[in-house]
């Protein structure tokens, strides 16, 4: 074997296990679903393993910024990963938005919640559960609502919050709220309502829930990372995502 | 340093704390005697189901509790019936929860206690007399102080340090279902660390503070009993 023909060899024999890699992703628990599913294919596509942690993103920060092992983030919200590429915990320019929450004011109970939301107007109810607007952006959107609508002031002693979004979605799944906002996402499948009745908030009463991506710095040269990235943006994830009620 | 709303946290956490220790005494204490004394095949099946709460997770005990006491759970459709509302999210569903969360903590203590007495002291009231309950209020009761006073100890300090199942059915609410530690919680998710620090320090002060008067506590009683 010629000298040069031979280092080429030997290169690709090098490059083979670096191009399957595994990468650790850490994803908003609200994106779970088409998360798996979305990785399922991704992982069958391209070979590559990903490691998939989910949780809350305040508590992603506190660990990414204290060394936690990940390399890629998606978020519920724009500031973390924002935060975090400022900070220098991300790679600059790779951050982008994968998905946008939609709210909806949701009931257990057919019939309670009308397509128009009059219902808060009614103020017929006990108890009105959402997520705790300082921790989670499906929370502050609802209070952004309340606020438009003039109702917040009025409602608010009526107020029960879920800690995140998936609290929320259990207190109005037992009842034990009659009603709540939450993610379309919880509440959404196959192109219907799974049970109940709901109001789709117009978004015109609050600013979009953009959930961004980032990749970050422990990721900066694992090439399963931008693949994920480029992967997140193609069509059939993209139908993945808009499957379970998120909007681009 | 300390805000409005964490001394609001703390009033209540205290509040919560104080009236589950002396709930959990009232209930523990009789529950106590009963496991220590009876020779009943529900002894072992009873005595499980009190250990239960010091081994679930507390997201599992609160999901449960979230559900019996909502409207279409069994408690709930009773305390509906008595017009009482439901109890998740008010201060008293809190305080069930905790009844419940800390039940070991309370039952064990004492029931080692009574055991430790063994059957002579009774014995020897039972020739005086003395009636049964006599015997347990002038003998038995005096005897296992030391284990009520860890009983009261731990279980004040185990409701202080829950978070769990206050999470699954409180719905933050300030001044109603709002304890320190979901304070805490909340702070470290919003990214308001100084806060957080403040709170949790005081945590890690007070629970240290627990620990040692349990421990010299302990001394003492060692001493009483002889």
């Amino acid at each position: 074997m010629k000298p040069l023909a031979s280092l080429v060899f030997a290169g690709l024999l090098l490059s083979a296990p670096l191009q399957a890699a595994e990468l650790s992703v850490a994803v908003a628990a609200n994106f779970t679903a088409p998360m798996q599913k979305i990785a399922a294919a991704f992982e069958q596509e391209t070979g590559h393993k990903l490691a998939l942690s989910f949780g809350s993103t305040g508590k992603f920060y506190a660990q990414i910024r204290n060394g936690a092992p990940f390399e890629v983030l998606f978020a519920a919200d724009d500031e973390t990963p924002a935060r975090l590429e400022r900070e220098g915990d991300g790679v600059k320019g790779t951050r982008f938005t994968y998905a946008i929450g939609k709210l909806v004011l949701w009931s257990k109970q057919p019939g309670l919640v009308d397509d128009k939301g009059e219902v808060l107007r009614s103020g017929s109810f006990e108890r009105i559960a959402l997520a705790d607007p300082k921790l989670a952006p499906y929370g502050a959107a609802a209070m952004q609502t309340l606020n438009k609508l003039g109702l917040a002031e009025a409602l608010s002693s009526k107020f029960v919050q879920g800690e995140n979004i998936g609290q929320t979605y259990q207190f109005v799944a037992t009842q034990n709220a009659p009603l709540g906002f939450v993610a379309l996402s919880q509440v959404f499948a196959d192109g219907r309502l799974t049970a109940g009745s709901a109001w789709l908030v117009p978004e015109t009463l609050h600013e979009p829930i953009r959930q961004d991506a980032l990749i970050l710095a422990r990721g900066k040269d694992n090439p399963a990372a931008p693949a994920l990235m480029r992967y997140l943006q193609g069509d059939a994830a993209k139908a993945v995502i808009r499957s379970y009620g998120y909007g681009f | 340093m300390l805000d409005h709303p964490a001394w609001q946290a703390i009033w209540l956490t205290l509040e919560l704390a104080t009236l589950t220790t002396l709930l959990l005494l009232l209930i523990a204490t009789p529950l106590a005697w009963w496991l220590s004394q009876t020779h009943s095949r529900w002894r072992a099946p009873i005595g499980a189901l009190v250990t239960l709460p010091l081994v679930l997770p507390p997201t599992v005990l609160g999901f449960y509790l979230l559900v019996l006491m909502g409207p279409n759970g069994p408690l709930g459709r009773l305390t509906l019936a008595l017009g009482w509302g439901t109890l998740p999210f008010t201060f008293t569903g809190l305080l069930i929860g905790s009844v419940i969360f800390s039940l070991p903590f309370a039952v064990q203590p004492i029931q080692h206690a009574f055991e430790s007495i063994g059957t002579r002291p009774l014995e020897a009231a039972a020739t005086l007399r003395a009636s049964p309950l006599d015997a347990f209020f002038s003998v038995a009761l005096p005897l296992a102080r030391p284990g009520l006073l860890t009983a009261a100890i731990l279980s004040f300090a185990h409701t202080v340090g829950e978070f769990g199942v206050v999470l699954m059915i409180g719905g933050n609410i300030p001044g109603k279902t709002r304890v320190v530690s979901t304070e805490i919680y909340g702070h470290v998710e919003a990214m308001e660390y100084a806060q957080a620090h403040w709170l949790a320090g005081g945590m890690v002060a007070f629970s240290f503070l627990v620990l040692l008067s349990l421990a010299l506590l302990r001394r003492n009683g060692g001493n009483v009993m002889r």
